[in-house]
């Protein structure tokens, strides 16, 4: 028998060192060649989206998968599963009863997903179109060369696929304004930005499988008409830029795209523009302005990019995922695509399911499923089984949702009448020691500096917001802070330009909403609940449950704390910078937090 | 520095003469250069025959790309939202007592540059940090020197 082994190797198991692994791999083989008794073949693949526990290297067909292995592993899982098809115990997943996990469909992480847009990546080696096409890949393409533009946009109108990029806006209604302009050239775009911090949904399906963005876009050329098309990609995802790249290359030898689209006399011309890391380059008619070669700056809409898009002329710009799903549509019909998801939200959204939770990782599940199934079922809960405190959802544009609103369905609609948003994906998951107020400041910051300047609400507005947020976290907060804060958030949901105004205001809004003991212990009390903001916090050491492992003093970064080894140990206050430390390093719970006047 | 003008002209020459390009070539020149020397600038304002002052307000713009050198090493601090809540702050903090410079700074030997970046895509290996092409996940204070010192003694021999 034949033996495949698949090495993840997208952005996260490369920085665990995957590509020695694949090497690795490579050279024992080759050097065993022709002796060995079983074939043996080495491909590098996509982000198998749990990359905190890579490099991961699965063999088929026996589909045994591996976590966290080492070039030191790979002499044994040649001798024992590519040779007798017997598994390495140790480098198996352990599940949270301590079992190991032999297949990934068994893996608690993976065994609830359903993957349509994530459906190639892990199994296939995205810089190789033969791979591709043996996994079905182009045939929707082959089958929309057949259909009229009409037939196309029906089918995608039957799915009910909604952007995926954050608005969720229904895909076919955007094509059917392009389609019937008259104006042409008409163009093509694929949002590539995924500007949200904390989101890696886009770079894993660009990265781990090109060619079906690839597809997706090119069904929607043929749709609306249009010859060209661009792929705007952010540069600091530097595999994404090259696989793509090399994807296109590939399409275009292989006659799939270029000037006789599979022989079709059709003509579909790709090539990727790099982005310039600004977040507001994100919202689409900016994104437009940058790949004419401008600055990034939104306009406002009427008219939409559909009707005046790139160079003046009509033009579909599309989400990452949201192409990705375009294949699947094509060939299995809209209906099926349909059979998935809830009423209003059609099909499956990816998730990258981070922050304080013990599985973290990129997941794909049918819209509708609730936050609990998401943070507990598949992420196995809280890191540590500290208590959840909220799941910030949909980015800078979204909201911090608490513990009593668990069993929300996550969709388009449900999350936004509770004030969050679901967003492209992004799912931020905070325990106790996560403070609401700080993370509010965090995004306000952040969106003040990526706040292009164009429009006074949002640029003023936000360095209001942000001074009132900075001093409530330092000890400055004053009474009517809160009412403050309020207000200039609905101004600027009322008067900004674009929607990175419009919704800048939700995480403030949200965590006063559900939170607002924490802002009034910070403003009132000069304590910061969490034990985070360092400017209202010190730290103590219980002597009783301190057991004087030494672990805080050897984490300590200024050599604040001293004891003996099995004697409890003190701070010094003096040297303490209140970072926190000691008290993540802990084992015994014996690093407490209490209030600082700071003023 | 004594700016190349050969090494200039073979990036703008790289791309038709058409001012959508000019962001990407100003991505080159960074990538090259490490900033946007005022000779590649003037070169490109040439080259695409449009205003020194519309690529000086792409330059400001875009966060990519810089004006002023950067250190032989560029670390990228992910400040994303992941990555922030699972102790970036501290990390800044550290590398500003081990080296001396804040986020946007180089330090006086010149060996090393300080970005706060967002989101670097690895969410899952919060916090994460890159130097040069290298990342390094789940990084810790105490990891912080190891790292540091390994580009120091590369740069001493
Ligand atoms: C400030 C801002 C940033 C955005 N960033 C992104 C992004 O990074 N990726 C994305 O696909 N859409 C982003 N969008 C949404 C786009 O404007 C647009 O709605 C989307 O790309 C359309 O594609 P879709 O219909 O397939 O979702 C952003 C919007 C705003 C207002
Ligand atoms: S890169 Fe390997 S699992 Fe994400
Ligand atoms: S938030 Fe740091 S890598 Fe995503």
């Amino acid at each position: 028998m034949n033996r495949t082994i698949l090495v993840c190797c997208g952005t996260g198991c490369l920085a665990n060192g995957s590509k020695g692994v694949a090497d690795e791999f490579q050279r024992l083989i080759d050097q065993r060649g022709t002796d060995a008794r079983v074939k043996c073949y080495v491909k590098r693949t996509g982000c198998n989206g749990f990359c905190e526990n890579g490099p991961i290297v699965k063999v088929m067909p026996d589909d045994i998968i591996y976590y966290k292995v080492r070039e030191k592993d790979v002499a044994e899982i040649l001798d024992k599963t590519v040779e007798k098809g017997e598994t390495v115990d140790r480098l198996l997943y352990r599940d949270d009863q301590g079992r190991p996990v032999k297949h990934q469909h068994e893996n608690p992480f993976y065994a609830p997903q359903h993957k349509t847009a994530l459906r190639n990546i892990g199994a296939i080696d995205p810089t190789r179109v033969e791979d591709y096409i043996a996994a079905g890949g182009y045939e929707a393409l082959k089958k929309a060369l057949a259909m009229t533009p009409a037939e196309i946009i029906e089918q995608v109108k039957r799915s009910g696929l909604r952007g995926r990029g954050g608005a969720g806006f229904p895909t076919w209604r955007k094509w059917q304004t392009a389609a019937e302009q008259e104006a042409t050239p008409k163009y093509v775009a694929c949002n590539g930005d995924e500007g949200d911090p904390g989101a890696f949904m886009d770079r894993s399906v660009l990265e781990g499988d090109p060619h079906t963005v690839l597809e997706g876009l090119a069904i929607c050329a043929l749709a609306i008409g249009a010859e060209e098309g661009f792929l705007y990609i952010r540069d600091e995802y530097g595999l994404a830029v090259r696989n793509v790249t090399t994807a296109i290359a590939d399409a275009e030898r292989h006659g799939i795209l270029g000037d006789d689209v599979l022989g079709s006399g059709r003509r579909l011309k790709l090539s990727v523009v790099r982005g310039g890391g600004a977040f507001v380059c994100g919202e689409e008619t900016a994104l437009i302005a940058s790949i004419e070669g401008s600055c990034g700056e939104p306009r406002p809409r009427p008219p939409f990019p559909a009707v005046k898009g790139l160079f003046g002329q009509p033009t579909v710009l599309n989400n990452v995922e949201t192409l990705a799903n375009i294949p699947v549509i094509l060939k299995d019909g809209g209906d099926a695509f349909a059979a998935v998801g809830t009423e209003g939200s059609k099909g499956t959204k990816v998730f990258a399911l981070v922050g304080k939770v013990k599985r973290t990782g990129l997941v794909e599940i049918p819209m509708g499923a609730t936050l609990r199934h998401l943070i507990y079922d598949i992420g196995g809960g809280i890191q540590n089984d500290r208590p959840f405190k909220a799941v910030q959802t949909g980015g800078p544009s979204g909201g911090c949702i608490p513990a009593h609103m668990l069993d929300l369905p996550v969709d388009f609609d449900t999350l936004k009448s509770h004030g969050a948003m679901m967003g492209s994906g992004g799912m931020i998951v905070m325990d106790d020691r996560s403070c609401m107020v700080e993370v509010a400041r965090y995004y306000i910051n952040f969106l003040a500096e990526e706040s292009c300047g164009k429009c006074t609400p949002c640029r003023e507005g936000l360095r209001k917001m942000l001074e009132i947020l900075t001093d409530i976290c330092e000890g400055r907060g004053q009474e009517g802070d809160i009412q403050l804060l309020e207000q200039l958030g609905h101004t600027l949901q009322d008067s900004c330009l674009c929607a990175l105004g419009k919704t800048a205001p939700n995480p403030v809004l949200t965590t006063i909403q559900y939170f607002r003991d924490e802002y009034e212990a910070h403003i009132r009390e000069h304590r910061c609940p969490a034990g985070v903001c360092v400017k209202l916090t010190a730290f103590r050491i219980d002597a009783d449950r301190c057991r004087g492992c030494t672990a805080c003093a050897r984490a300590c970064p200024t050599g604040a704390i001293t004891g003996a080894v099995k004697q409890p140990h003190v701070i010094d206050s003096s040297k303490c910078i209140s970072c926190g430390s000691c008290r993540e390093a802990c084992r015994f719970d014996a690093v407490e937090t209490e209030g600082r006047d700071a003023v | 520095m004594q700016i190349d003008m050969d090494e200039v002209l073979e990036i703008l020459h790289r791309y038709p003469r058409e001012k959508r390009h000019s962001l990407a070539i100003m991505q080159d020149l960074q990538h090259h250069f490490n900033y946007i020397p005022r000779e590649g600038m003037e070169a490109l304002a040439e080259y695409l025959e449009c205003p020194l002052s519309s690529l000086y307000s792409m330059a400001t713009f875009y966060r990519a790309l810089s004006l002023k050198p950067k250190g032989k090493h560029i670390i990228k601090l992910c400040d994303g939202t992941a990555c922030h809540i699972r102790g970036s702050v501290n990390l800044a903090g550290g590398i500003g007592r081990l080296l001396g410079i804040g986020a946007g700074e180089t330090s006086a030997d010149g060996l090393f540059s300080l970005e706060l970046v967002n989101c670097l895509g690895s969410c899952a290996l919060a916090p994460v940090m890159v130097v040069d092409d290298t990342y390094y996940g789940k990084v810790t204070l105490e990891k912080l020197p190891e790292i540091l010192n390994k580009y120091r003694e590369e740069a001493a021999g």
